[in-house]
């Protein structure tokens, strides 16, 4: 079967994109988890150990408090109440801490910082696995074991107030709840309002035993203007009167009762310097955790620093002070100052159920528990608990029974610390059947992919794919039954669950008989390019045509660019990778203009078709020598001297001062949004504009920017759409300035802050008819042939199009980005690609450069954290998810795909070869193919690194993510590529 | 005439390797606490004056191209003033550079401006000793096929090496290593003496293997 090398480069994109989530699916491993989840509940509590004695006590212990408030403030960073802030605006807080009746923390959260894991690992005690980032939004009912499930199950009733994430994980389980969305990101007043409206009422009801409260505001101001914002005082002072309002309530009840209650303060996750969160620095990881209570009532001189502890601590302790059984999959330890205050005997039980939990955990978890030191601790402890119990009953000593009781305590505490230690560092296996899966899958279309370089890139950009031949071979069938017997003998036999065993038998088939198909493909496409090889080798006659600098560039630059993956700084740094390498192509590009430019007046003829011989062999880096020379001669020649010659005088001048243009735009960018790890805190000019102050300022850059985009948009459409486009970008102006991010001149101060939800859906609609016309224009094209116009117009206009949609979705700080991004693409097109006549393979891969640099240039890192979330809610009343899933991963891989779109709109308004969108197409898939399939391999190997969470996992799901986009933009090039051929 | 004019080189290139390692060792006979990391700039003022002087002194007596005939003394002089002013020019040109690599614009400056220094002396020096201030000539050196004689080719091939290790030293910046020598410009400057020391050993190498081949047009 005979296939254009752009649909054949689709196609292979496709499977490499199942190969990937197939890969990624048995990657991020489903968390630590006790088995015997519904049988725990029924299971008695564990009873004293009481060497030879009966004890009494073999039911759970009572409540330790009566009414329990959990007041959780989203994103409260531990120094934000522990540090100079917290003494600021939080005075009230601060006196507690200090000197008041409660113990006070800093708790450690683990990754992924993000709130609906970390709510999870709060209620459950356990360690939710990466993947819960992925499903953080659309969050199902949590199953496991909780603190919330229990205490339902133990009848205390259950209020709620705030975050929906709650709701959605704990359906039915409150008597009375109010969730807030957490999805307008630029609202932070109504959020809490809509939580504290209820306190008062409920505050002076007694009907419930457990209140708890979710405030999303300060979370909210870190997003939109980051930890150092004025807004964040005022915030903190606002949840200072809260937390004082709830506490005095507790205390006055407290004084008719006589039962004391426990008031929890904490925050789920911390906060970046830049305000976001979902990474690992110090400032998200450490969160503030106070314990409020009078059972906590301190000496004068008691000074109580914060300790370090985990934030998986808090179930066992909420457990515990409920009365209600540790949930099963609690990796957590008690937080022993809470009972400090109870007599030794209620002290030891409670260290002792903690223990019992724990080890139970241990041993459905790890094979050689009796080996592990904590396990050991717990039986020794175990047996001195009981020895204590036996001395106590029979009344012993005091003396003597309060010295063994400290050690006592002291041994539980070490094993608890060395338990819950082993156990959070128990990894979840990897699923490493399905990752292999994936990864053979991946690797054979690479192996396809490069095998067929020299074919699909010949000038009839067509090759042929032994589509029915493998179908029919031995080897197809040998392979698929080989293969088939180790899937039923991996999946018989395999202990651990496995995704890919979980698949039907006909899909796994399927897989497999793809995969088979696959190496077929691969195996034949080896044997002719053996017999070709032969064969050229015969006839001499080709000369060897020399790669030029540009190439070699362009090669080590992609090989570079895939080893340095395997190092985590330069996957935190990965954008200086990328702006050093088109810092460097920028150079390179100079080079070969100036030696165009001044050589060719003057050098002798032999040196002048050295030259000519060097310039003319410009050809991709990847593409195949011998065969390369054959199949470009007869288009090559044709072109003559290049079109330099040509060019006027001053056009002369812009040529060779357009790379420096491009590399003065590259470095103001690059000063616009610093991100990665190590200079992540420089200031940069981003900030400086988002701070409050510089509205004005802000204002003004983006008018510009918006009439700058207008103006370099606006010459290739037709009129309908230059009046839409016009219309969009005014539209722009308007939604930044109803959300307050900009103003108009006649505006002094925004008070009226909306959503700007009418203002967002008018431009959706212009980007909407802009790329309606694009895609009538295109129809339009295929219909009446040779209408070459109206094709490259409507090229444009789906480019315009993605170029409004973008704006739109951009941080008002970003729309230079856009401006240059345009800018840059201008000036190549004009002096660089046409004059110098780079062949579309070069042009692609400098496309691909300048989109993964523009990636980074909106503020973009490897992280999870810098994903502006906000993008996805422009326009939407509520949160839906397609669309807003759509408009995030645009607004964040807006730079690759508009100049991919800018990519296809060139080449197809070149006229020159009918097989450039082929070619590139292919060259597109190879060059995105090549990091994701290298990095595949990387990270199997890297597995049990030590940054494999922070640093590669999120990496990874870029990586899977940025394959899917291509395969979209393969299949775009395709499309395009279909009319080119039928038009 | 060919292999002498090939150990001529070696020897010539032998003594610059020798000027880079006496920079090396001789300031600290009369400099306190001088090391290469942490008196970084002393070095490379040091460096760049020695490998400088090294190669004013191997231009004036090997004269490895035939001296011109107008040998007027001020014609003399204008042509090392021009040669002065072509310095600073390339000295500020890599300067420029650098920044636009993603060097502080604002901080730093000396740092940056003596890195830039030191890349002159090693590949803009010895392009003016042997080429003069002519740009012509240098672009012509340095495009394919434009080299006239094993001078120009060793000229190509230190410069060349020159500024690719000063690329490769780039690369440790972003590595979370903490070592001193990872600090800006440390690396780079580094890279490129490395590069300049490899290129110099290499090119008489490279020249004598390739002897065969290599036919150059004014010979």
């Amino acid at each position: 079967m005979r296939l254009g090398s752009g649909t054949f480069a689709a196609c292979c994109v496709v499977i490499e994109v199942l190969g990937v989530a197939l890969f990624l699916r048995g990657f991020f491993p489903t968390p630590v988890r006790s088995s015997s989840r519904t049988e725990h509940q029924a299971e008695p509590p564990a009873p004293e150990p009481s060497a030879g004695a009966s004890s009494n006590w073999t039911k759970l212990p009572p409540p330790l408090f009566r009414k329990v408030v959990i007041m959780l403030i989203d994103g409260l960073r531990d120094d934000f109440v522990f540090g100079s802030k917290g003494v600021k605006f939080m005075p009230y807080t601060t006196y507690l801490v200090e000197k008041g009746a409660s113990h006070s923390f800093v708790a450690e959260a683990k990754l992924p910082t993000v709130t609906m894991p970390r709510i999870k690992a709060l209620m459950t005690g356990s360690l939710p696995g990466f993947i819960d980032v992925v499903r953080n939004l659309n969050s199902p009912a949590l199953l496991e074991d909780n603190v919330i499930t229990q205490a339902k199950a133990a009848g205390k009733r259950i209020i709620f107030y705030g975050d929906e994430t709650w709701v959605k994980l704990f359906p039915r389980h409150f008597v009375e709840y109010d969730g807030t969305t957490s999805f307008f990101v630029s609202d932070y007043t109504e959020v809490d309002d809509n939580v504290t409206r209820h306190l008062d009422k409920v505050l002076k009801r007694g009907d419930w035993d457990v209140l708890i409260l979710h405030y999303l505001g300060l979370d909210h101001i870190g997003h939109v203007s980051g930890p150092s914002s004025p807004l964040i005082g005022h915030k903190l002072r606002e949840m200072d009167s809260i937390l004082m309002k709830i506490h005095t309530s507790l205390l006055s009840e407290e004084r008719e009762t006589l039962v004391p209650n426990l008031l929890v303060l904490c925050g789920d996750h911390g906060m970046s310097e830049t305000g976001g969160h979902g990474a690992s620095s110090v400032e998200e990881l450490n969160t503030a955790l106070i314990l409020i209570s009078s059972a906590f009532e301190r000496k004068p001189g008691d000074i109580r620093r914060p300790k370090h502890v985990q934030q998986t601590d808090l179930a066992a302790t909420l457990a515990i002070g409920l009365g209600l059984p540790i949930p099963g999959n609690s990796v957590g330890s008690l937080l022993f100052p809470t009972v400090e205050g109870r007599p030794v005997r209620e002290q030891l039980r409670f260290l002792h159920l903690n223990a019992v939990q724990l080890s139970k955990l241990l041993q459905e978890n790890v094979p050689s528990y009796t080996k592990e030191p904590g396990f050991e601790q717990f039986k020794m402890s175990e047996r001195l608990h009981g020895n204590w119990i036996r001395l106590y009953l029979e009344e012993n000593n005091s003396e003597v029974l309060f010295n063994l009781g400290a050690k006592v305590r002291r041994q539980y505490l070490d094993a608890l610390r060395t338990l819950s230690l082993s156990l959070s560092r128990q990894v979840a296996q990897y699923d490493i059947y399905s990752m292999l899966v994936g990864t053979v899958m991946v690797l054979e279309v690479l192996a396809l992919l490069l095998l067929s370089i020299p074919q699909a890139l010949s000038s009839k950009a067509e090759l042929e794919v032994p589509l029915w031949s493998p179908v029919f071979s031995l080897l197809f069938y040998l392979m698929f039954l080989v293969l088939s017997a180790l899937h039923v003998i991996v999946c018989t036999s395999a202990e651990s669950s496995c995704y890919f065993c979980g698949l039907s038998w006909l899909t796994a088939g399927g897989v497999m008989a793809l995969i088979s198909a696959l190496l077929c493909a691969v195996v034949c496409a080896l044997a002719k390019m053996f017999a070709d090889g032969k064969f050229l080798s015969k006839n001499p006659a080709h000369p060897k045509a020399r790669w030029s600098e540009l190439d070699v560039l362009i090669l080590l630059g992609t090989m570079g660019h895939v080893l340095s993956l395997g190092a985590s700084s330069f996957i935190e740094e990965e954008h200086q990778t990328w702006y050093f390498l088109i810092n460097t192509l920028c150079l390179a590009l100079c080079h070969e203009t100036y030696r165009n430019c001044f050589l060719r007046d003057d050098c002798e003829p032999q040196q002048c078709s050295h030259v000519e011989e060097g310039f003319v062999s410009t050809a991709p880096a990847l593409r195949d020598r011998s065969i390369r020379c054959n199949m470009l001669e007869p288009h090559r020649v044709s072109k003559g001297p290049t079109s330099l010659d040509t060019l006027r005088g001053h056009e002369k001048w812009m040529v060779l001062a357009s790379p420096w243009v491009i590399l003065t735009c590259c470095r103001l960018l690059r000063s616009l949004n610093q991100t990665g790890v190590q200079w992540a805190h420089r200031p940069d000019l981003g900030h400086w504009l988002t701070s409050s102050d510089h509205k004005a300022e802000l204002s003004v850059l983006a008018a510009l920017s918006l009439i700058v985009i207008f103006a370099l948009v606006q010459r290739r459409c037709s009129l309908t759409s230059k009046v839409a486009m016009a219309l969009g970008l005014l539209g722009v102006y308007c939604y930044r300035a109803a959300i307050g991010n900009v103003l108009f001149p006649w505006q002094r101060d925004s008070k009226d802050i909306s959503k700007g939800v009418i203002e967002a859906r008018f431009v959706h609609v212009f980007v909407l008819g802009i790329l309606f016309t694009g895609t009538k224009d295109l129809l339009k094209s295929q219909i009446i042939a040779a209408d070459f116009t109206s094709k490259t117009v409507g090229l444009w206009e789906i480019y315009s199009g993605l170029v409004l949609l973008a704006a739109l979705l951009f941080r008002p700080h970003n729309l230079p980005v856009l401006v240059f991004s345009l800018f840059i693409q201008t000036i190549m097109t004009k002096f660089i690609w046409k004059p110098l006549r780079h062949d579309a393979a070069e042009i692609t891969i400098m496309h691909y450069w300048f989109g993964q640099a523009f990636f980074y240039f909106q503020g973009n890192s490897n992280n999870i954290a810098t994903v502006d979330v906000s993008a996805g809610f422009v326009g939407l009343d509520t949160y839906m998810e397609v669309p807003a899933m759509f408009l995030t991963a645009f607004a964040t891989f807006a730079g690759p795909v508009l100049w991919a779109s800018h990519l296809v709109s060139f080449l197809s308004s070149e006229t020159s070869s009918g097989s450039a969108l082929g070619h590139a197409c292919f060259c597109y898939a190879l060059i995105c193919s090549f990091p994701v399939s290298a990095y595949i391999i990387l990270v199997t190997s890297l597995r049990y690194h030590l940054f494999i969470w922070s640093v590669f996992s999120p990496k990874l799901l870029y990586e899977g993510m940025h394959i899917l986009i291509t395969a979209a933009i393969c299949a775009f090039f395709t499309a395009m590529d279909q009319t080119n051929t039928k038009s | 005439m060919k292999d002498t004019d090939i150990k001529r080189l070696l020897y010539t290139h032998l003594l610059c390797i020798f000027s880079i390692i006496l920079s090396i060792f001789i300031p600290s006979f009369f400099l306190e606490n001088f090391s290469i990391l942490e008196t970084h700039l002393t070095w490379l003022c040091i460096c760049s004056v020695f490998v400088t002087a090294v190669n004013l002194v191997l231009y004036l007596v090997v004269k490895p191209n035939a001296s011109s005939k107008r040998s007027s003394l001020s014609y003399k002089v204008t042509r090392f003033l021009k040669c002065c002013i072509y310095f600073l020019m390339s000295c500020f040109f890599f300067h420029v550079i650098f920044v636009l690599y993603g060097a502080p614009l604002i901080e730093l400056v000396l740092e940056t401006f003596l890195f830039a220094v030191i890349l002159s002396t090693f590949t803009t020096v010895p392009c003016l000793c042997l080429l003069g201030p002519n740009i012509k000539a240098w672009l012509r050196v340095f495009s394919r096929n434009g080299v006239t004689s094993i001078w120009e080719n060793s000229l190509q091939i230190t410069t060349i090496s020159s500024f690719i290790g000063t690329w490769l030293g780039a690369f440790p910046i972003p590595l979370d290593w903490e070592r001193p020598w990872q600090v800006w410009p440390i690396s780079c400057t580094l890279g490129a003496t490395f590069g300049y020391v490899a290129g110099l050993v290499i090119s008489p190498l490279w020249i004598y293997w390739n002897r065969k081949q290599l036919t150059y047009k004014n010979n």
